[in-house]
């Protein structure tokens, strides 16, 4: 196999990249990269998290389309709003209202 | 030796995708293309191909099965014509950026509306922006050698590219003709499997494909259709080479009859060149200076073959079996005056649009331009530049 876009990692292009540098049809030679891109500016309305009613089902992670849920030890933490467009489909699925929405900056 | 046969251009078509055996069929029916995946599908329930054969709901379903398929490292085909192309085209573009040599069978049809169901150029010509190669036949042998050629173009590295393979529909897709049919083996070696470097699903290097191209990005991706596109005419030529040495049946983007000495001349795409080859014989046979270029390649344009053939004639007909409604003229008169644009002794060019909807194309229909081109020739007066013909009232 010839070396080729696989090898090429979403942090090797960035905006000063020349044509010649980039990856036919922008493939990116790797998974999961939505981690560069921060896209939480796009949001107008933010997710609230209420400990207290969450039982830790976890149903909320995987229906995020980006990676603002974090989990750690088998939990979740606080929004990362670096990554929440709010689109509200956690507090959708959650079945113990432990999500609400507010507009931005309520 | 290769097998003398009676087939359709569809029959064609069907025959040399059932030689190369690719991996996915993802095809819908549309008058006039629906033979190519119905006979196709035959050599499916035959055992005679291995390709997984995907009926699906749409033609923009087709197109998208296509992707998926050409995207996860398989070689993917369809065929369609006129409103299926036209309900693709969202995909069209999606194929050609995302740089997955998918190849079409398109049996031209016009577009509706008013409906009608028969032959000129207009859904092909309305994608000829979408980034795909567009490679048109004369007659069935044509469509079927197209059709051995195309996957070398579009799956070779430097090009990258969806192929368009176009034929005539009814004209060739129906009307049985002699043809000349090469050895399985012979076609199997040519076309040879296809190996991407890199695929979706390659277990050991996964791989995004179709990310969202946010601005500092998309336009570099686009450039490198561009140059996508200007490597296929090395490619292009390279391989209608190769498969000359093989088959002896030489071809190149486009075809010169009768062009040594011509002072008028048309340019023409497709079956109708068989018609107007006829017109051409019958003048030169009274002692006129005429001859005809066929286009055989439409993209990449070959613009320096047109420019070169045209040296010497003195006034030429465009010849569009689609229109652009733009009232200025039809897109291949458009893009061969673009060729000439800065060029030194042009002829005079003028346009015709004909055999629209299925319009008959007669010899005489062709004699008729050519008379036309005498009287430009004699009077130095071009007049009106786009022209239609064959239509009652004119």
């Amino acid at each position: 196999m010839i070396k080729g876009y696989s090898y090429t990692k979403a942090a090797d292009i960035n905006d000063q990249s020349k044509y010649y540098e980039m990856t036919p049809g922008g493939v990116i030679g790797e998974s999961g990269t939505a981690r560069l891109t921060k896209t939480g500016e796009w949001r107008t309305v933010t997710p609230v998290f209420i400990a207290d009613k969450c039982k830790q089902c976890l149903l909320c992670v995987p229906v995020c389309p980006d990676v603002a849920i974090p989990v750690k030890d088998g939990k979740r933490g606080e929004f990362d709003l670096e990554y929440c467009k709010g689109c509200g489909i956690c507090a959708n699925v959650c079945p113990f209202d432990a999500i609400e929405f507010g507009k931005e900056g309520k | 030796m290769s097998i003398r046969e009676r087939l359709s251009g569809n029959e064609a078509i069907a025959y040399c995708l059932k030689q190369i055996n690719p991996d996915v069929m993802g095809a819908f029916p549309i008058t006039p293309s629906t033979e190519i995946p119905q006979y196709f599908s035959a050599y499916v329930a035959n055992g005679e191909v291995d390709t997984e054969f995907v009926a699906v709901e749409s033609e923009h379903s087709a197109m998208s099965c296509c992707i998926g398929a050409e995207a996860a490292g398989a070689r993917a085909v369809t065929a369609t014509s006129s409103c299926g192309l036209a309900l693709m085209w969202e995909m069209l573009y999606i194929a050609a950026s995302c740089r997955l040599p998918i190849t079409l069978a398109c049996v031209n049809r016009t577009l509706s509306g008013p409906i009608n169901i028969n032959n000129d150029h207009s859904d092909s010509m309305g994608a000829r922006d979408a980034g795909w190669i567009q490679i048109y036949a004369e007659n069935n042998q044509e469509a079927y050698d197209n059709m051995c050629m195309a996957m070398r173009i579009g799956e070779h590295p430097d090009v990258m590219l969806p192929v368009m393979v176009c034929q005539d529909g009814f004209i060739t897709s129906h009307a049985i003709e002699n043809i000349e049919l090469l050895e399985d083996e012979k076609v199997k070696a040519f076309v040879g499997e296809y190996k991407p470097a890199e695929y979706l699903l390659h277990p050991d290097h996964p791989v995004a494909m179709g990310p969202y191209d946010t601005q500092p990005y998309y336009y570099e991706h686009k450039y490198q259709q561009v140059i996508a596109m200007e490597n296929a005419k090395e490619v292009i030529a390279n391989v209608f080479k190769e498969f000359g040495e093989m088959s002896g049946r030489k071809y190149d983007f486009i075809e010169k009859y009768m062009m040594d000495d011509a002072e008028e001349a048309i340019v023409i795409i497709g079956s109708s060149a068989g018609t107007a080859k006829e017109a051409v014989k019958r003048l030169r046979a009274e002692g006129k200076k005429v001859g005809l270029i066929k286009l055989r390649v439409f993209r990449p344009f070959p613009a320096a073959q047109i420019v070169e053939a045209l040296k010497g004639v003195k006034v030429v007909a465009i010849m569009d079996k689609a229109d652009s409604f733009n009232a200025n003229g039809g897109p291949l008169f458009e893009e061969v005056c673009t060729s000439l644009i800065g060029e030194e002794n042009i002829p005079k060019v003028v346009n015709y649009i004909y055999g629209i909807g299925g319009r008959d194309v007669s010899v005489e229909t062709i004699e008729e331009v050519f008379t036309n081109l005498d009287e430009i020739l004699k009077t130095g007066n071009v007049g009106q530049k786009y022209r239609h013909i064959g239509v009652r009232g004119l």
